[in-house]
């Protein structure tokens, strides 16, 4: 793996990141209250008298907020604290109605853990393990917008209180590349999980980019802190901006100052926020309102038993088991839901071919991969679309695979299939490529007679046109020859 | 330990309290009496004893993941949310505006 | 005959049961003695007399039908202003709060609407529940019906309940509902000749109720005796899934089973609560209740919880620490008041609001609060009071291991004129020294009327039991009532 390194006047400098990432636990009502966290709702609409904090009002946990980061937790074989307990964070902000958020400092609910990345997708030893410090539960705040009225700024407070996990890294990380792929692959194994949905443009994930610089080798340098930053690519940008930026800094005689930055990706750049003179002592103590978090073993049981196949162990399963490239087992688990859908039309071809499911996981996956979405694709259809169905994927695939129609056939039917009325079995049927060698060297025989200067070209070297003779006869036979019998007529036709 | 009139005066800000200097060059020696008088708690040997967390040995009561399973902590209620706000405007609280 | 307003709870209801009265005649009565009354006393901050009116007309009406009756039925009682009412002012007589209307009802409430009580006014308080004296509201002091001899000074009714013990002991209510954090109930039941019951932390929802300090307040009952207590606690208390502190327990049919029969009992006596100088009446009424309670059948047992000294302190920090955090809420923008100077921006506007709206007590312990939490110092006094809180529960657990309940007084003693106290802040949180440890340590306590002092002041005694011993602690004030004959009352002169 190759160093990334930042050049400066002074010689080579080091990067060094962490993380903190913000995700929405997927919940359908809010951490401490009953209202409901669906995206886009009316402003304040889901807003209930205690995430407004009216007087008198008080919290209680939502079991399956806490489930979910338990899960989290235990995805990135963290130590799970059977013993945890809210804290509240006291600062003044209109978008804090209690005037604190109720997160966990002193006993976080989930504990040490590592998340192993992958840095080139064919290179399987360019892996490096990122240790995980933390996992907390606390409370989204609520929105502010300053557009709307001359003097005044607008609250929203429908997120306020909806759950968030804060999944905290050690500054383990080296490169942009390293950032992005550790977001990337955390985002990853959420969605796995179930336990956030990864949408970075609604906000459910965000990063806060932990960067310092030093000469490599030395003590950490002094970091700064850009607040959520919501995609991939924007954290691998921050990275790079202000590790350049502190570098010019101190090479300049600067110091780097512990502040919190803002990106702008207008500009790709970071700035300081206006940093307010106290807002760095948040008098941390335990929630009186919430007793300590206390969980069971039937609790962690029933976490561990519904967590699914994470996507490491699934890539290596069909590797391993099902015979995939490497390339191929990455594709289909890079995405829950990709990975979702082969494993279901696996099963399904397998069953209806009546065979084993690694004696067809080759051309399933060659189907969802390579050949059905260049067919989506062109015909602007959407993966979900019902024409879509497993039923129909399964046909065209089982007919592929037990050489009943060739894969050129197979595309332009399922092609039929999606954007008009046609019966797939009939058609498949209609569409069966014959090994009738009579019918074959028939075909072969009109060919070569049609096409006599070709043959003498061919004869005399030009090789390349055996591909326009297999063309003609395959059009000669309506797509309905064996490619190989075709091939084997042909060269023995022609010598 | 004791407060002189700055760390006073920090105090009232972190708690969002506006005092002018008068009010400050009060408070510091009432302050300071009270702060005397509790550090004597500093005398007491607490020496593997256990902060206390519960005062009736309990634990955290989980609740199920259900919208407005109770008028009374659910939401959909932006009227009643809104009904005692100094200034609320087309369905938002309205605070001074906010530069960030 | 006697009148109306000289009845307590259970003579209410019964007598609303039986048809000796109507509760429309009942509330009516009541409403006129609140009327005469509220220039004198100040003991509300809103009355609410069509509110009582009509739940005594719905009694009547159900009782005519023959419905069932709730234990409350026919009862009006005064709801101390820091319980949320729907529709009605909820001030915690606090200026922060001035015109604030909940849209909703706190759990402890509903249930004594649901028992059939109704509601005479909302009861003035020390601002946020921060007093001892009733002197801290920013709706006037509340002066107590007591007064000594050929003496017009005003009295303090106590605190932060002052409200609440000045109707009851006045005859403005049969009962009325208060709140505990340090002694906030028992303290002024004491100072009123009436009596009153902490329950066990969790007894009562606190869902509703202004939060002074989450891990101390417990809501409880004020009435003129033992029975009363028991009845109205009943109809407060019961688990509540919306306070996640709420104790999951049926709640006992504690006035059925009132016994002052106390042979096979240990009454445990807190060597530590003789205190140098302590105050003579004090002193003799406690000896007289220990009498009592052997009249009654107990054993009394000399028993030393050690860390009793360092109670006030621990509270001292605990309280204000947990009140500066639950008092951050009011800050202009979604209710209460709302100062915004020419020009000023969120952050002044905070602070523009908060210093208008909270009283000098209020700021007092939210800047207290403030730096104990504050970087560098958490440790030193936060932590290190939950420690000592942690032995002070302890202290209380040993000895309960010894004893069924233990015997103190209520308050260090009786009532103090208004003004005496109230420039020197430490003077004035003294007052708690007795109360304050049950308070810590999350257990049911109780003040019942006991005697007079010198100048015919009442004193009260102090029952505290073992955790969910609810039953034990009114068993032995009912022994300590029946002995004491407490009949004294104060001279109407509003
Ligand atoms: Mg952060
Ligand atoms: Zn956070």
């Amino acid at each position: 793996m190759s160093e990334y390194r930042i050049q400066g006047a002074t010689g080579e400098w080091e990067v060094v990141i962490g993380l903190e990432v913000h995700a929405q636990v997927t919940s359908n009502a809010k951490l401490f209250s009953g209202a409901a966290t669906a995206f886009g709702a009316e402003p304040n609409a889901q807003v209930s008298l205690v995430d407004a904090a009216m007087p008198g009002m008080l919290p209680v946990p939502n079991r399956e907020c806490i489930r979910q980061a338990v899960r989290t937790g235990m995805a990135i074989d963290a130590q799970i604290n059977k013993w945890s307990r809210f804290d509240r964070k006291n600062y003044f902000y209109a978008d804090l109605p209690q005037g604190y958020q109720i997160s966990q400092l002193y006993h976080p609910l989930v504990g040490e853990g590592a998340l192993e990345i992958q840095l080139d997708e064919k290179d399987p030893t360019s892996t490096k393990t990122i240790g995980i410090e933390r996992i907390h539960v606390e409370q989204d705040a609520g929105k502010l917008m300053h557009d709307q009225h001359p003097t005044m700024s607008y609250v929203d407070l429908n997120r306020s209180g909806v759950a968030l996990m804060e999944i905290v890294s050690r500054p383990d990380m080296r490169s942009p590349a390293e950032a992005g792929a550790y977001l990337a692959k955390l985002r990853q194994i959420l969605r796995y999980v179930g336990s956030c949905d990864g949408n970075m443009d609604q906000g459910s994930m965000r990063a806060d980019v932990n960067v310092s610089v030093r000469k490599p080798g030395a003590e950490f340098g002094t970091r700064t802190e850009t607040k959520n930053v919501n995609s991939v690519r924007f954290v691998m940008a921050v990275v790079e901006q202000e590790a350049k930026r502190q570098v010019a800094l101190i090479e300049d005689g600067g110091t780097v100052v512990q502040e919190t930055r803002l990106y702008d990706p207008d500009r790709n750049e970071t700035r300081s926020m206006r940093s307010k003179e106290d807002a760095h002592d948040y008098r941390y103590f335990p929630d009186p309102d919430l007793l300590p978090l206390v969980l069971d073993d039937a609790f962690l049981e029933e976490c561990r038993a519904s967590l699914p196949e994470l996507p490491d162990a699934k890539r290596q399963r069909y590797e391993a088991g099902l015979g995939l490239s490497p390339y191929n087992a990455a594709a289909l688990t890079a995405d829950v839901e990709t990975a979702r859908q082969f494993e279901a039309l696996l099963a399904s071809v397998a069953k209806a071919a009546g065979k084993g499911e690694a004696d067809v996981a080759k051309r399933v996956a060659n189907w969802l991969l390579s050949e059905r979405p260049g067919i989506l694709n062109a015909q602007n259809i959407p993966t979900d679309s019902p024409k879509n169905s497993i039923e129909a994927n399964t046909a065209i695939v089982v007919a592929t695979e037990a050489g009943t129609i060739s894969g050129s056939k197979a595309k332009e039917i399922f092609e039929r299939h999606l954007t008009s009325d046609i019966d797939l079995a009939a058609e498949i049927d209609s569409n069966k490529q014959t090994t009738d060698t009579g019918a074959i060297e028939a075909a072969v025989d009109a060919v070569l007679a049609a096409n006599a200067d070709k043959v003498e070209q061919y004869k005399g070297g030009k090789e390349a046109l055996f591909g326009f003779f297999v063309g003609q006869t395959m059009k000669a036979m309506q797509g309905k020859g064996n490619p190989q019998a075709v091939n084997q007529v042909l060269k023995a036709k022609l010598g | 330990m004791s407060v002189d009139t700055a760390t006073v005066a920090k105090i009232a800000s972190l708690a969002r309290i506006k005092v002018d200097e008068a009010a400050i060059e009060a408070m510091v020696p009432e302050l300071n009496g009270i702060l005397a008088w509790v550090e004597q708690l500093g005398e007491v040997d607490v020496t593997g004893v256990e902060p206390m967390t519960a005062v009736i040995p309990n634990t955290l009561r989980l609740r199920d993941d259900v919208v407005n399973a109770d008028p009374l902590t659910g939401g959909d209620i932006r009227d009643k949310v809104l009904a005692n706000a100094p200034a609320a405007e087309h369905g938002f609280f309205g605070v001074p505006k906010v530069i960030e | 005959m006697t009148e109306l307003t000289d009845l307590g709870v259970a003579a209410i209801r019964d007598g609303v049961a039986a048809g000796t009265f109507t509760a429309t005649e009942v509330a009516t009565a009541f409403n006129a003695a609140v009327v005469q009354a509220q220039d004198a006393l100040n003991a509300f901050i809103v009355t609410t007399p069509d509110v009582a009116l009509a739940a005594a007309a719905k009694v009547d009406a159900d009782r005519a039908a023959g419905k069932p009756l709730g234990k409350m039925a026919g009862v009006p009682i005064g709801m101390k202003d820091l319980f949320a009412t729907q529709g009605v002012q909820t001030t915690a007589a606090s200026k922060i709060l001035e015109g604030f209307k909940p849209e909703y009802e706190s759990t402890v409430s509903q249930k004594l609407w649901d028992a059939g009580a109704g509601m005479l006014g909302k009861l003035n308080l020390d601002q946020f529940a921060m007093g001892s004296s009733n002197e801290t509201s920013a709706f006037g002091n509340v002066v107590s019906p007591w007064r000594r001899p050929n003496d017009t000074a005003p009295l303090a009714p106590g605190g932060s309940s002052g409200g609440s013990s000045a109707a009851v002991a006045a005859r403005l209510a049969p009962a009325a509902t208060g709140t505990d954090t340090g002694g906030s109930i028992r303290q002024p039941a004491a100072f009123t000749g009436i009596s009153g019951i902490k329950p066990t932390y969790g007894r009562c929802s606190r869902w509703g109720v202004v939060a002074f300090a989450s891990s101390l307040d417990q809501a409880g009952p004020m009435a003129r005796d033992v029975t009363d207590c028991a009845i109205m606690l009943e109809a407060m208390a019961g688990f509540d899934p919306k306070d996640s502190t709420s104790l999951d327990l049926p709640v006992p049919d504690w006035s059925a089973a009132l016994s002052s029969d106390l042979r096979g009992k240990k009454v445990g006596i807190p060597r530590e609560y003789r205190l140098d100088g302590m105050d003579a009446d004090v002193a003799r009424v406690w000896d007289e209740g220990i009498a009592w309670l052997k009249d009654a059948g107990a054993e009394v047992i000399d028993i030393s919880l050690p860390h009793t000294k360092y109670a006030l302190p621990t509270y001292y920090i605990i309280a204000p620490a947990e009140a500066s955090s639950n008092l951050a809420r009011y800050d202009g923008v979604r209710y209460g008041l709302r100062d915004l100077p020419q020009g000023a921006g969120l952050q002044d506007m905070y602070a523009a609001t908060r210093a208008a709206g909270f009283g000098d007590e209020v700021k007092r312990r939210i800047l207290i609060g403030t730096y104990v939490l504050s970087a560098g110092f958490y440790d030193a006094y936060y932590t290190q009071a939950q420690k000592v809180r942690t032995l002070i529960a302890r202290d209380f657990s040993q000895a309960f291991e010894q004893v069924d309940v233990i015997l103190a007084p209520t308050a260090p003693t009786a009532a103090f004129a208004l003004g005496e106290n109230s420039d020197d802040p430490l003077a004035m949180y003294l007052n708690d020294v007795f109360s304050v440890p049950a308070s810590l340590a999350g257990l049911p306590a109780m003040s019942v009327p006991a005697g007079l002092d010198r100048n015919g002041l009442p004193l009260g005694l102090q029952v505290i039991g073992k955790a969910f011993d609810e039953q034990g602690v009114l068993n032995a004030g009912l022994a300590i009532e029946q002995r004491a004959a407490f009949t004294a009352r104060p001279t109407r002169w509003w």
